[in-house]
């Protein structure tokens, strides 16, 4: 990097149109800010290390449009000269890089975003400089960006970096690419270089499904190309100047009113009795007063009579714009539910292919419930073993267990129950979705929709006339699923079989499921491995759940080892139904009773994955009930867990 | 086919913010500091929920030291929304006399940091939203719009969550909370366009006026009320000034100006060549990691 004064000076006095803004800010500030009122915004990512100048690049941009003031330019001339990498010069990555523990440790470990104007367009850029963490942070970026510049220095051409960033901003849906070749002054604005290179690129980007980039040759540090062009120095090249380029692209906003209407409802708004308004942000389409809508996935159709703002009602609202619309007619629709065009509704499924990128230091766990938030529905999701890894410098298809972090994988989804989508490069909105882990809360990956894997995609859910509570209410109770969970040995099952014949007594219609007895009809493909564990409790829990929607007190006993599958099975099951039953048998009692001989066979090496040898349990950590069977007869636990259950009416 | 202006896509973003929270959380509270980008805020909670008024209260964390021209326009946003108002002064900053003359850091310590920590766990909020901007300052840049705060109320940069799409990651533990600034991606200027454009109520102090000033240690201050102590031979001196960020009276500082207009005060600010927080002590301390340092105490 040359001396930062250079940079300074000519960054003061840009030289194109996009930002001569100065003289009618003095002179007529009101004509300034009705110019600026009514402008349009772009969402870009900029993709590149250090190394390329993106840092100068960016610098550049905020410091032509006024977004650097002198006092943090003092600041940053001051810590270039403290932290600084570049000697005595201006470090522009020190404007970049914000967090204190990112600059002691030399690295940037997220996404920082930028805001600037020019008289067009205002713009946010998400910028993702970073090293390990780049597939992760780059996802993030590119998530909500129309457009990426990928930097490639003229001096190095195109890398693997480049392919790289290429093939993330791609998948993620970015339909605009720059390729912006910097650097042009340090290989003296050779246009053989900047063609040799728009050449490999070209080869490149054809191969994996970019058919449409612009090239623009660029000096960060000088200033050519960026805001005029062409520049004296590169009189050969006859497209726009970057700036140019960013004020005129078509916005990803514009494009998505094409689509057909959907609006995922986040909230209902119920003021009074005489109110009900559905909110949301429409996610592609338009919509008026007296359009056919159908509610996804209840199929319930209706038509919009009104949409309702602060500001007054709309006679049409677009896609991007967050608005309530109330229906002519009373629908059951509540958050989660997508409200579409009548004539061409959103599908629903509960099976799918999808991109997945790992953005957890720990693994995925193919088989465990995780929740799955797409637009303002949630439900527990799991992956299957992935079809395959993606090798993000080279594209080649990996076998894989398992996704590691920052790696991009495709694999099988199924959802607990079905959920409402588009497939990813239709809809963003309606084709991605974040896995979060169920016991910390983490966001552990992002994935993209690619289509159901069920055939019967057309088919509706069918609305039924006979609801759950109407089983449950003609049987004159309230259904419930007393989950008992424990190790081997730990009175599950006897417990369990004496409450139910309290309730039996009590004229309650209940279903004991006991897990032996389930692995020799149902489950009798399954062995006892983790994957196949939690695949027991998944089947057992979607049992239960029939179950109880026909209106039973389902009894379950099954060890149920892991924490986040019992979770699961509380997500499945309608709230305040779920009661965990925590069985609490210290290890050494349990096997000390042995009333199968188990404990023995695997202390001997036996029997393998026995929980509480050679298999871990997670214990309950806020069960709805607690019977410990050391100071518990049978009969006492029994009674006290129908008396914490009652009433069941 | 209609292009969004970037204020419609700005503002539809943070109402979409809004809505999720209030349709995750449990127990929401929108921290309300009478400042503009409170008052943009406010309107956009007003739009969000219409025609229900925010279904959450307003918190105010108070010091008892701000401008008395932002304690009555507090009191009227309230009332104009139809929310409840609550404030909170911290009780040991009472009964110490903590005040911004005798006690310089310590009484942003006490009264804000410690003050917001101790009424979110007094009213159990697990959610609070926050008028922060990313353009305010460099720590911020990479701020999520959900920050995810531990049962003290630190803030770890490292354990912060992927914002992917607009999906918002709200699931928490127990005792855990979130902090949420909608204004994200706002910029200054926007938040300006947009007071003009909405006819929002601000602060009269953003408007220049002749008010009472002393100059200490290169900083122009306002003689609020009868709490100022003067020094030997200081006269207050009427001049016409303006501020460009409000907080407690005897620690901001005033610009001398004649912008008594809105459009004339954005272009004063789009002809400055000073930052925003400047006007501010807060970020000076503790070299340039003031905010993060402040952040991760728990203070916004």
């Amino acid at each position: 990097m040359a001396d930062s004064s250079n940079i300074a000076s000519t960054a003061s006095s840009p030289s194109g149109s996009a930002y001569q803004t100065d003289a009618l800010i003095a002179e007529d500030i009101d004509a300034y800010l009705d110019q600026h009122q009514n402008k349009g915004l772009l969402r870009f990512i900029t993709c590149g290390s250090v190394d390329d100048g993106k840092s100068t690049l960016i610098g550049r941009l905020l410091y032509d449009s006024k977004m650097i003031f002198e006092d943090q330019l003092a600041a940053l001339e001051a810590d270039s000269k403290r932290v600084g990498t570049q000697g005595q010069d201006i470090d522009f990555a020190l404007l970049v890089d914000g967090l204190a523990a990112e600059r002691e440790q030399g690295i940037t470990i997220d996404v920082a975003y930028r805001f600037f104007a020019t008289e067009k367009r205002k713009f946010i850029v998400a910028d993702t400089p970073g090293h390990e963490q780049y597939t992760r942070n780059m996802v993030t970026g590119a998530s909500t960006a129309d457009l990426a510049v990928i930097l490639v220095d003229a001096r190095k051409g195109v890398l693997v970096q480049t392919r790289r960033h290429s093939y993330i901003a791609h998948l993620l849906g970015i339909r605009h690419i720059v390729l912006a070749v910097n650097k042009m002054d340090l290989v003296d604005y050779d246009q053989q270089v900047f063609d040799r290179i728009v050449t490999d690129y070209t080869a490149f980007a054809s191969s994996i499904g970019v058919d449409a980039f612009t090239a623009i040759p660029l000096s960060g540090f000088k200033g050519d190309n960026i805001a005029s062009a062409p520049s004296a120095s590169t009189p050969w090249y006859s497209g726009p100047s970057l700036i140019a380029h960013l004020e005129q692209v078509e916005l990803a906003n514009v494009a998505a009113q094409d689509g057909p209407f959907r609006l995922p409802v986040q909230w209902v708004n119920r003021p009074n009795l005489d109110f009900r308004g559905f909110s949301g942000l429409i996610a592609s389409g338009t919509v008026k007063p007296g359009d056919g809508v159908r509610i996804v996935p209840s199929g319930r159709t209706s038509t919009v009579k009104s949409i309702v703002t602060f500001d007054g009602e709309l006679e049409e609202a677009v896609a991007g714009q967050s608005v309530t619309l109330t229906l002519e007619d009373e629908v059951d629709c509540s958050r989660g539910d997508v409200i579409g065009a009548a004539e061409d509704p959103p599908q629903s499924s509960d099976q799918f292919e999808a991109t997945l990128v790992w953005m957890s230091d720990e693994a995925l766990k193919p088989g465990r419930g995780y929740w799955l938030k797409l637009a303002s529905q949630q439900v527990t999701a799991t992956v299957q073993e992935p079809k395959y890894e993606i090798n993000v410098n080279t594209m080649a298809q990996l076998a894989a267990k398992t996704l590691e972090l920052n790696s991009i994988g495709v694999a099988e989804i199924h959802t607990e129950r079905p959920i409402t989508f588009e497939p990813y490069d239709r809809s963003r909105a309606l084709g991605g979705f974040i896995l979060v882990d169920k016991i910390t809360n983490a966001t552990v990956g992002a994935g993209l929709l690619h289509f159901s894997l069920r055939r019967a995609q057309n088919v509706h859910w069918q609305p039924t006339e006979i609801t759950r509570d109407d089983h449950a209410s003609l049987k004159n109770q309230k259904a419930r699923v007393l989950w008992f969970t424990g190790l081997s040995g730990s009175g599950k099952s006897t417990i369990a079989n004496e409450v139910e014949k309290r309730l039996n007594v009590m004229n309650r219609h209940t279903f004991l499921l006991d897990g032996d007895n389930v692995r020799h009809g149902l489950n009798k493909d399954l062995g006892f491995t983790e994957a196949d564990r939690i695949e027991n409790i998944r089947r057992v829990g979607e049992v239960a759940k029939l179950m109880s929607d026909a209106g039973l007190i389902v009894l379950t006993a099954f060890i149920s080892p892991f924490r986040a599958e019992r979770d699961m099975v509380r997500g499945m099951i309608a709230d305040t139904e779920f009661i965990e039953i925590y069985v609490e048998t210290p290890l050494a009692v349990a096997e000390a009773r042995d009333v199968k001989g188990l404990y023995k066979k695997a202390r001997s090496g036996q029997l393998k994955n026995f929980t509480g040898i050679d298999s871990p349990y997670e214990a309950p950590q806020d069960p709805e009930i607690r019977v410990n069977t050391v100071e518990m007869s049978v009969e006492d636990a029994a009674d006290y867990i129908i008396q914490r259950i009652l009433p069941l009416k | 086919m209609r292009s969004l202006t970037h204020l419609e896509r700005l503002e539809a973003e943070s109402i979409h913010i809004m809505r999720e929270v209030v349709a995750e959380a449990a127990n929401p509270v929108m921290l309300y500091s009478v400042g503009k980008d409170s008052a943009v805020m406010l309107h956009l909670a007003r739009k969000a929920f219409y025609p229900s008024p925010p279904p959450f209260p307003l918190l105010h964390v108070d010091t008892t030291w701000k401008f008395r021209d932002m304690y009555a326009l507090r009191e009227k946003a309230a009332k104009d929304a139809g929310m409840e108002l609550l404030v909170w002064q911290n009780p040991e900053a009472i009964e110490r006399g903590i005040n911004p003359f005798d006690h310089g850091a310590l009484h942003t310590d006490m009264w804000k940091t410690e003050g917001l920590k101790q009424a979110l766990n007094h009213y159990g909020f697990d959610a609070a939203f926050g008028g922060a901007r990313r353009d305010e300052e460099k720590s911020r840049a990479k701020e999520r719009i959900f920050s995810f705060r531990t049962a003290s109320h630190g803030w770890d940069p490292k354990s912060q969550r992927p914002e992917v799409w607009n999906l918002y990651n709200a699931r928490k533990a127990k005792g855990e909370s979130i902090r949420v600034f909608p204004l994200s991606n706002w910029t200054e200027l926007d938040i300006w366009q947009y007071i003009m454009a909405e006819n929002i109520e601000i602060v009269p102090l953003y408007l220049a006026a002749p008010r009472p000033t002393v100059e200490r240690d290169g900083m122009l201050l306002m003689v609020d009320d009868g709490r100022f102590p003067l020094e030997d031979g200081e006269e207050p001196v009427l001049r016409s000034i303006r501020f460009r960020t409000l907080g407690c009276y005897p620690l901001t500082g005033a610009v001398e100006s004649k912008a008594d207009t809105l459009s004339a005060v954005v272009q004063e600010m789009l002809m400055t060549t000073t930052s925003e927080r400047q006007g501010r002590t807060i970020d000076k301390d503790e070299g340039g990691a003031g905010m993060e340092k402040k952040k991760q105490e728990g203070y916004f």
